[in-house]
C-alpha cells in the first residue's frame, strides 16, 4: 500500500503531497525534508529508482525538474510503483493540454518536464489533487485506463 | 493587500524577492482570509479557501479552515462540494475531532441522487476515514458496492478496503459482495475488488478458504489478459494492464500459499505469463517479477521454481538497474531454500559486486556469502578478495570476517587457510575485528608446520606496508613468538630463502613501534615482541642491549599501560634465568577445549550466525564490546537468545555481577589471548576472582575473559590452587527483592555445578507466591528441587537447590524468571545471568 506521495522539485519545494495514513504536521514537514534529502542526490543514471526508507522503501521517478515519490511497504513490487507513477505522470500531461508534444518525450525517461509543467502544477494544484484522487485511492491503484480517468475528469470540469 | 483570487495570490507569492517578503505576504493574506470568514460571505468563501488550501501547501497553518470546510461541503453547489472535500482531505486526518462532524455529509452525499456527488463521498471516505466513521457509514458501503455504477462500484470497493483496515471485525460484512466483484467485467472495478480481497485473505485465514475457489476465475481472468491482443484502453508498452496482472498475481500467492490444489491450479498460467512475458521493458518486468514470487511462495512444482530463479538470474543480466536490485534482493530472500539453483548464476552475481550501484553491490555481496561452500570455496574467495582490494570501506569489515569465517570453515587446507586470511588482513587490515585476529593467531599457533612460512610471509608484508592495524598485530606477535624459527629459515620470498638477521627483526619491529601509523595497542604487542625475542638464544647480546634500552626508554612513557609493561620486563631482565622460562613460548590455546567451543558458541564464528549479527550488512564495525560492569555480557546475550530463539529483551539486562567481577578492567580478547605479554593488570583485582575458583586446573585463567584466555600463562608463576570458597552472586535486585546465586564444584565431578539459590526481601513487605523457574542452553542440563518456602518474608531467607550440567569448559548461563505479589502487586521479572566465573565447570 502507498503511505504517502509527494512531488517536490530540486530545490525541496513540495508540489504536492498525499498522506493515506495519519501523520501530524510535525511529521508531514519531517518527512517531506527527509525525503528530499534522500532522493535528491541520488544519481540518476547509476542508482536504481528505489531506496530504503525506515521499514518502508521510496520509489521514486524523475522528471526534468521534478521527483515524483511513492512510499510503499517493503513488499510491495517497486517496478509496478515506478510504472503507476509513469502513468500519472502520463495523465498529468495529456490533461494538462501537452498531451501530444509532453507524452512525445515523455518517452525517454529523462524528457522534457521544465518549468512550464512545473508552473502548471503551481497554478492548478487542485486540478492535480483531483487527478490524483482518480487514479489512487485508499493507497491503492484505482484505475489504470488513462481514457477512463481522463473523460471522468471532463465530465467533472463541465459541473462546475 | 488582498487578492481577489487564487491565481492572483499565486502571481503575487511568485513574485516575492525573498523568503521573508513571501511570508509576510502569506501571513496578511491569512489574516485577511480569517476576517472574511467571520463575515460569513458564501460566495467568497470558496475562493477563500482555494487561496487557504494554496497556502497550506506552502506549508503555513491553515486549520482555522477546517469548519469552512464542512460549510461548502454542505452547499447545494458542486463546485463548493468539491473544493470542500478536497480541503477536509488536505487539512483532516483521521486523528483529528472534527472529522466526527464530516461523517453526517458524508452520509447524506453517499445517500445523494446524483452519482458524481457520491463518488466525492467516497473518495473522501476512502482517503481519511477513521474507526469510527468506518463503522458509522459500513452499511452505506456495502450498499453502494452493488452500485450499477462502474464508476461508483469501484470507489466502494476500495471504501471497504479502508474499513477492514480500520475495523477488521466488519470483514464478514463484505464477503459476498467482494465475491461478487470478482467477476466484474469491468478493469478499474475488477482491479479494486482484488485489491480488497488481497486485504482480507491477509487479514482473515477464514477468508483465504472463501476465496480459494476463486482460484480458477482468477487464473481465467489472468490467461484472458495474457492472450488478448493489443487492448487500447489498458495498454502500457505493449502489455494488456500490467497493474491488473500483478494484482491478480499477488492474490494468486496467498491463496496458493501451503494449499497443493490450488497451487496446481495455477501451475500453468503461472508457466504461461513466465515465458510469454516481454522482459526487455519495465513493465514487462515487474510482471515477472510478481510471478517469479508468487512462484517462490506457492507449492509450485519444482521445474517452475528452477524456472522463477533463472528470469531472476536473467534479471542480473538486465542493464536496468532497477531490474538488477530487484532480481538480487528477491534472490536473497530465496538462497536458503534454492541455493543449487542460485548457485548455477553465480559468476553474475560476482559481476554485480562492480555494478555501479552501491546497493546493487551490497546486495551482490550478501549473497555471494550466502553461496560460499566446500566445492566452491576457493573460487569465491578468491572473487572476494579481488573485491576487497576496490571495495568499499564499508563493507570491508563484513568482508573480513566473512573471508575468514569461509576460510574457516571450509578450506581445503591450512596452508590455505593462512595464505586467505593473510590476504585479508593485507587489504583491509584495518578493518578486521578482534575475533577474527585472535582465531588466526590461533590458527598459526596451532600448526607448527607452517610457522617459518607464515612468520616470512608476515615479515615481508609488514616491511611492505606498516600502516594497516591488524597485520601489524599479527605480524608482531607471531615474529616475537616465532623468532627463532625466522631466524633459522629465513625469509621465503620467490624460490630462494634469504637470511634474516636478528637486527633486521628487531629493525622491523622498532619500527612498528615508532611509525605513525603505531597505537597504543600496537606500541604493547611490539614492546611484548622484542622482549621476548630478546629472551631467545638466537639473538645476539648486541641486540639484547638495544632492546633493554628501548624498554628503558619506555619505562618513563606517559601512557601508563606501555610504562608499566617496560618496567616489568625491564626488570624481568635482570632476573637471568627465570626470565628464559617466563618468556618461553607460548603453548598453543587448547583448541579443543577453546576453539571450538568459542566457535560454536560465544563468538559469532560460526558462520551460521553470520547474518544475525549483522555482518552480512558490514556495518557492524567494531564488535560490541560489552561495557556492562566489566564483563562480556553481550555475547552470551545472543547466546541465549539464539538458544531461546527471541531477541534480547529489554528486561534481559544483565544482572549486576558479583563485586570481585566487576572490578576487574576491562580487557579486549586479543589482549587476552597475548596473556604472555600481557603485565598483569592489577593483582589485587585479581585475587578474589581467582578464589572463587573451585578447580585447581582454571586457576591460572584470567576469570572475565573469553574461553581462549585459559591458558596456563607462564609469565605468573602458578598459584596455590585454592581451596573451594564459596562465593555468592547477585542475580536479581529488583523491587526490594534480591537473588543470590552460589555455586559450589566439585573437583572429581567436572561439569556439575550445584547451585543454592537465595531468597530475599529487603523491605519491610513480604514476597509472597514466589516462583522461580530457571533455563539454561540447550549444551547443559538443568534440575531443581522445590523451593523452601514460596512467602519470603522479610529478615528470612528462601532457599532452593538447583544442579546445572554442563560439557566441561562452557560457562554456565541461566535464564531466569521470576513472579511474586510484593505489597499486593504482581510482579513478573526476567533476566539473564552469566555472572559465574569462567572455568566452573572445569576444563578438560
Amino acid at each position: 500500500m502507498i503511505r504517502f506521495i509527494l512531488v517536490q522539485n530540486r530545490q525541496g519545494k513540495t508540489r504536492l503531497s498525499k498522506w493515506y495514513v495519519p501523520y501530524d504536521d510535525e511529521e508531514k514537514v519531517r518527512l517531506r525534508g527527509e525525503v528530499h534529502r534522500l532522493v535528491a542526490p541520488r544519481d540518476q543514471k547509476h542508482q536504481s529508482n528505489f531506496v530504503e526508507f525506515k521499514n518502508h522503501k521510496i520509489v521514486y521517478r524523475r522528471y526534468a525538474g521534478l521527483f515524483f515519490c511513492v512510499c510503499v511497504d517493503a513488499n510491495d513490487n517497486e517496478l509496478a510503483y515506478l510504472e503507476a507513477i509513469h502513468l500519472f505522470v502520463e495523465i498529468l500531461g495529456k490533461s494538462f493540454m501537452l498531451s501530444a508534444y509532453l507524452t512525445y518525450l515523455l518517452a525517454d525517461t529523462d524528457a522534457f518536464f521544465d518549468n512550464v509543467c512545473e508552473l502548471d502544477l503551481v497554478f492548478n494544484f487542485y486540478k492535480v489533487y483531483a487527478i490524483l484522487d482518480e487514479i489512487f485511492l485508499a493507497g491503492e491503484i484505482e484505475e489504470t485506463s488513462k481514457d477512463v480517468v481522463l473523460s471522468r475528469l471532463e465530465e467533472l470540469e463541465k459541473l462546475e | 493587500m488582498v487578492y481577489h483570487n487564487l491565481k492572483a495570490l499565486i502571481k503575487g507569492i511568485r513574485a516575492c524577492k525573498t523568503v521573508a517578503d513571501e511570508r509576510i505576504l502569506i501571513q496578511q493574506e491569512s489574516a485577511a482570509i480569517r476576517a472574511s470568514f467571520r463575515e460569513e460571505d458564501s460566495y467568497a468563501r470558496h475562493n477563500n479557501i482555494a487561496k487557504l488550501l494554496y497556502i497550506h501547501m506552502l506549508g503555513s497553518p491553515a486549520h482555522f479552515g477546517q469548519i469552512e470546510c464542512l460549510k461548502l461541503v454542505a452547499s447545494p453547489r458542486f463546485t463548493d462540494k468539491r473544493l470542500g472535500y478536497l480541503g477536509i482531505m488536505l487539512l483532516l486526518d483521521e486523528n483529528q475531532e472534527v472529522l466526527t462532524l464530516v461523517t453526517n455529509s458524508l452520509k447524506n452525499d453517499m445517500n445523494h441522487s446524483n452519482t458524481y456527488v457520491v463518488g466525492l463521498g467516497l473518495c473522501t471516505f476512502a482517503n481519511i476515514a477513521s474507526e469510527e466513521m468506518s463503522r458509522d457509514l459500513a452499511n452505506e458501503i456495502e450498499k453502494l458496492l452493488g452500485s450499477s455504477n462502474t464508476y461508483i462500484r469501484k470507489k466502494a470497493a476500495l471504501c471497504a478496503l479502508r474499513v477492514i483496515k480500520k475495523v477488521p471485525d466488519l470483514t464478514d460484512h463484505f464477503i459476498s459482495k467482494a465475491k461478487s466483484l470478482l467477476t466484474d467485467r469491468n478493469h478499474g472495478v475488477l482491479l479494486a475488488a482484488i485489491t480488497l480481497v488481497t486485504e482480507m485473505c491477509q487479514t482473515d485465514d477464514t477468508c483465504l478458504n472463501e476465496f480459494r475457489n476463486a482460484v480458477p476465475l482468477l487464473v481465467r481472468n489472468l490467461k484472458a489478459l495474457v492472450t488478448t491482443g493489443y487492448s487500447p484502453e489498458h495498454d502500457v508498452s505493449g502489455i494488456t494492464d500490467p497493474f491488473l496482472q500483478v494484482k491478480v498475481l499477488r492474490l494468486l500467492r496467498l491463496l496458493g500459499q501451503g494449499d497443493a490444489p490450488a497451487s496446481e491450479t495455477m501451475n500453468d498460467i503461472l508457466a504461461q505469463v513466465a515465458t510469454n512475458t516481454d522482459s526487455t521493458k519495465n513493465v514487462g518486468s515487474s510482471i515477472l517479477y510478481e510471478t517469479v514470487l508468487t512462484v517462490l511462495d506457492i507449492d509450485a512444482d519444482s521445474g517452475l521454481r528452477v524456472m522463477a530463479i533463472n528470469i531472476l538470474g536473467k534479471f542480473l543480466s538486465n542493464r536496468d538497474n532497477n531490474i538488477r536490485y530487484v532480481a538480487l534482493n528477491t534472490l536473497n530472500k530465496v538462497v536458503s531454500m534454492d541455493t543449487n539453483a542460485v548457485q548455477r548464476h553465480r559468476n553474475i552475481i560476482l559481476d554485480c559486486l562492480r555494478d555501479g550501484d552501491i546497493s546493487i553491490r551490497r546486495r551482490a555481496l550478501e549473497l555471494s556469502y550466502a553461496l560460499i561452500n566446500e566445492h566452491n570455496v576457493r573460487v569465491l574467495v578468491r572473487e572476494l578478495l579481488a573485491f576487497l582490494e576496490v571495495a568499499d570501506d564499508e563493507f570491508k569489515t563484513g568482508m573480513t570476517t566473512q573471508i575468514s569465517l569461509a576460510a574457516e570453515r571450509f578450506a581445503p587446507n591450512k596452508r590455505w587457510h593462512i595464505d586467505t586470511v593473510l590476504r585479508t588482513l593485507k587489504l583491509a587490515g584495518n578493518f578486521v575485528r578482534e575475533e577474527i585476529l585472535s582465531a588466526f593467531i590461533r590458527l598459526v599457533a596451532h600448526t607448527p608446520e607452517l610457522q617459518a612460512y607464515t612468520a616470512s610471509k608476515l615479515y615481508t608484508a609488514l616491511h611492505a606496508d606498516i600502516s594497516q592495524e591488524s597485520l601489524t598485530l599479527a605480524a608482531v606477535w607471531v615474529i616475537g613468538e616465532y623468532s627463532e624459527v625466522l631466524l633459522e629459515g629465513g625469509i621465503i620470498d620467490g624460490d630462494q630463502p634469504t637470511h634474516a638477521s636478528d637486527k633486521d627483526i628487531l629493525d622491523l619491529l622498532l619500527s612498528a613501534l615508532d611509525s605513525p601509523y603505531a597505537n597504543h595497542l600496537t606500541r604493547q604487542f611490539v614492546l611484548g615482541a622484542i622482549t621476548k625475542m630478546a629472551s631467545r638464544h638466537t639473538t645476539s647480546v648486541l641486540q639484547q642491549e638495544r632492546t633493554r634500552e628501548v624498554l628503558a626508554m619506555y619505562t618513563t612513557n606517559p601512557e601508563l599501560e606501555l610504562q608499566q609493561r617496560a618496567v616489568e620486563y625491564a626488570s624481568l631482565f635482570t632476573l637471568g634465568d627465570l626470565k628464559v622460562g617466563v618468556l618461553e613460548r607460548m603453548p598453543p590455546p587448547e583448541l579443543k577445549a577453546t576453539v571450538m567451543g568459542v566457535v560454536s558458541e560465544n563468538k559469532p564464528v560460526g558462520s551460521t550466525r553470520g547474518g544475525k549479527d549483522g555482518d552480512l550488512l558490514g556495518d557492524e564495525v567494531t564488535s560490541p564490546t560489552p561495557q556492562v560492569n566489566g564483563q562480556s555480557v553481550q555475547n552470551s546475550h545472543d547466546l541465549l537468545a539464539e538458544i531461546f530463539g527471541s531477541t534480547p529483551s529489554s528486561t534481559s539486562t544483565s544482572p549486576p555481577p558479583a563485586s570481585s567481577l566487576s572490578t576487574q578492567p576491562q580487557k579486549s580478547s586479543v589482549q587476552d589471548i597475548l596473556g604472555l605479554f600481557d603485565s598483569s593488570p592489577d593483582p589485587a583485582s585479581m585475587t578474589p576472582a581467582l578464589g572463587s575458583l573451585s578447580t585447581p586446573a582454571s586457576a591460572f585463567s584470567l576469570p572475565q575473559t573469553q574461553a581462549q584466555a585459559q591458558v596456563p600463562s607462564p609469565r605468573r608463576p602458578p598459584q596455590q590452587s585454592t581451596a573451594p570458597r564459596l562465593t555468592s552472586y547477585t542475580a536479581y535486585d529488583k523491587n526490594m527483592v534480591k537473588i543470590t546465586l552460589t555455586p559450589q564444584t566439585s573437583v572429581a565431578r567436572p561439569g556439575v555445578v550445584n547451585i543454592l539459590a537465595r531468597f530475599q526481601v529487603l523491605g519491610s513487605d513480604a514476597a509472597s507466591g514466589f516462583n522461580f523457574q530457571a533455563a539454561v542452553p540447550k549444551s547443559q542440563q538443568l534440575q531443581m528441587l522445590p523451593m523452601s518456602n514460596p512467602d519470603v518474608q522479610p529478615g528470612t531467607t528462601e532457599t532452593q537447590q538447583m544442579r546445572v550440567i554442563a560439557p566441561p569448559g562452557s560457562n554456565v548461563r541461566l535464564r531466569l524468571r521470576v513472579s511474586y505479589t510484593l505489597a499486593g502487586q504482581a510482579v513478573h521479572d526476567q533476566v539473564d545471568f552469566s555472572g559465574f566465573p569462567q572455568g566452573l565447570t572445569g576444563t578438560t
